[in-house]
């Protein structure tokens, strides 16, 4: 099933869809519940009851110079479940992967210790804390309780968890990856196409181009002799890092190439969506209004680097480029700003500079 | 409109957290959002019914605590209501902000029966 809409329809090219996909719910919930009764003598003598509910992580100690006998009771729920996703863990929490496709793929799941699939602790504490359940977690049968659930999770956890994943993997093999956003017909595909000419001589290049339907991207960027990879994203309005996780299982990347990700011609929703890129460059147009970046802030701030593309239409525009650097400067201070033309290929070289710096950094030694 | 994925990864984790919980139905589903994230309030509860529908949580009721930006100023040293990203100090009126909150975008709790 598509993971963006639920529209069943997303696909890596090549790859039918396969709706039984496989779905991996190592979902072990961890609500650790542990009773401490820590027992202290001491030389006086009055004596009281602590009842302590303690929700952490860390080492806990008391120090209690007064000296009472104390029957202490701890609940020590360990805590914050929400972990990176690591296939070499111990373990892991809620993680869940949702394959779209079927064909045979290995994954490394170094599970540490072996709780089985949908395997539940008892639920307490950060995790789930029921205020409503009695104090001794009473649940009297065939009365309905209403209780509150804690919760506290990230809506884009897993999304961030892929991508953290994806991330690992490009560093693996020293791949530089580069997210492109923009809203559409701002040239994305000619400035790649364009900057894949100039490059591939130097540098291994892959691409994964995200668009609603047809493969004409990645046609087009095929032409130039690279690898590229389809996702269409059928009704979904942005690439998340699950469709590009597939991806790269796809694409076989040899080390230290450049990875450019296209994404789909959106101002608004790719922003939120990491995908395991080094860095999000946002491409804008000069047909189009100074502005932007002051009405869709999200996708500038998310940015580390604008490309102010077709430069060379200037002469025939009344664009005022200082206005709108300065706009994107507002809502991004730290935001770099290149202008450049796909068409010319003015101010390429500055961009190819701005590439090779930090794909320098990011290779793997030989 | 990414508010219909952010809606299914927020029925992802409601239907995990009633199975762990134990509940047979989810009643409301409580949200966090930041005032300066990049999600629509209105349109996530546009996509609650759509998606729920037919779950756990079908029927549910939607509650969307806004989580107020802040910041902190440079200049002022200290921390402020910001109510833009990167938008001005309202004692200083300078650019100087860092965004320290706001941005959440979280599944805060749940009722369950």
């Amino acid at each position: 099933m598509c993971t963006v809409c639920g529209c069943g329809t997303a696909s890596v090219e090549g790859k039918a869809v396969d709706e039984h996909g496989h779905h991996h719910h190592h979902g072990h919930d961890h609500g650790h519940s542990h009773d401490h009764d820590h027992d202290h003598d001491h030389d006086h003598g009055h004596s009281h009851d602590h009842v302590h509910d303690h929700v952490h992580d860390a080492d806990h100690a008391h120090d209690h110079d007064h000296g009472a006998v104390h029957a202490h009771a701890h609940d020590h729920t360990h805590g914050d479940v929400v972990h990176a996703h690591d296939h070499e863990h111990g373990h892991d929490h809620g993680h869940a992967h949702d394959h779209a496709h079927g064909h045979a793929h290995t994954h490394d799941h170094d599970h540490g210790h072996d709780h089985g699939p949908d395997h539940d602790h008892v639920v307490r504490g950060v995790d789930a804390i029921d205020y409503g359940g009695g104090l001794a977690g009473v649940h009297v049968p065939g009365l309905s309780q209403d209780r509150i659930v804690k919760i506290e999770r990230d809506i884009l956890g897993k999304n961030d968890r892929l991508a953290r994943d994806n991330r690992r993997a490009l560093a693996e093999k020293g791949v530089f990856a580069l997210n492109l956003v923009s809203s559409p017909g701002s040239g994305k595909t000619t400035l790649l196409c364009k900057a894949i000419t100039d490059l591939k001589a130097s540098h291994p290049i892959a691409v994964i181009e995200g668009d609603q339907q047809t493969s004409n991207d990645a046609d087009r960027i095929r032409a130039t002799g690279v690898k590229a990879i389809q996702v269409n994203t059928g009704k979904g309005c942005h690439l998340d890092a699950s469709m590009v996780g597939h991806a790269l299982d796809d694409l076989d990347l040899p080390e230290n190439a450049l990875l450019f990700i296209e994404n789909v011609g959106n101002l608004v929703c790719p922003s939120a969506f990491d995908l395991g890129e080094a860095h999000k460059v946002v491409v804008l147009s000069v047909t189009e209004g100074e502005d932007k970046p002051l009405k869709y802030p999200d996708m500038f701030a998310a940015a580390d680097l604008m490309l102010l593309n077709k430069a060379d239409l200037l002469p025939h525009l009344d664009f005022d480029v200082e206005a709108c650097i300065r706009a994107a400067k507002t809502v991004n201070p730290r935001l770099e700003v290149l202008t450049v033309s796909a068409r010319s290929g003015e101010g390429l070289d500055a961009f190819y500079a701005w590439v090779e710096k930090r794909a320098a950094l990011a290779r793997r030694p030989a | 409109m990414h508010e219909m994925s952010l809606m299914e990864s927020v029925l992802e984790i409601v239907e995990d957290e009633a199975r762990k919980a134990g509940a047979t139905s989810v009643k409301v589903v409580k949200l966090a959002i930041g005032e300066l994230s990049h999600v629509e309030p209105e349109a996530m509860r546009f996509c609650f019914d759509a998606v729920t529908g037919g779950t756990v949580a079908a029927g549910a009721t939607l509650e969307i605590e806004m989580v107020p930006g802040q910041g902190w100023c440079l200049d002022c040293a200290e921390t402020v209501a910001l109510s833009e990203r990167f938008g001005a100090c309202p004692k200083c009126g300078q650019h100087k902000v860092q965004m320290t909150g706001g941005d959440d975008l979280r599944v805060a709790e749940l009722e369950v029966e």
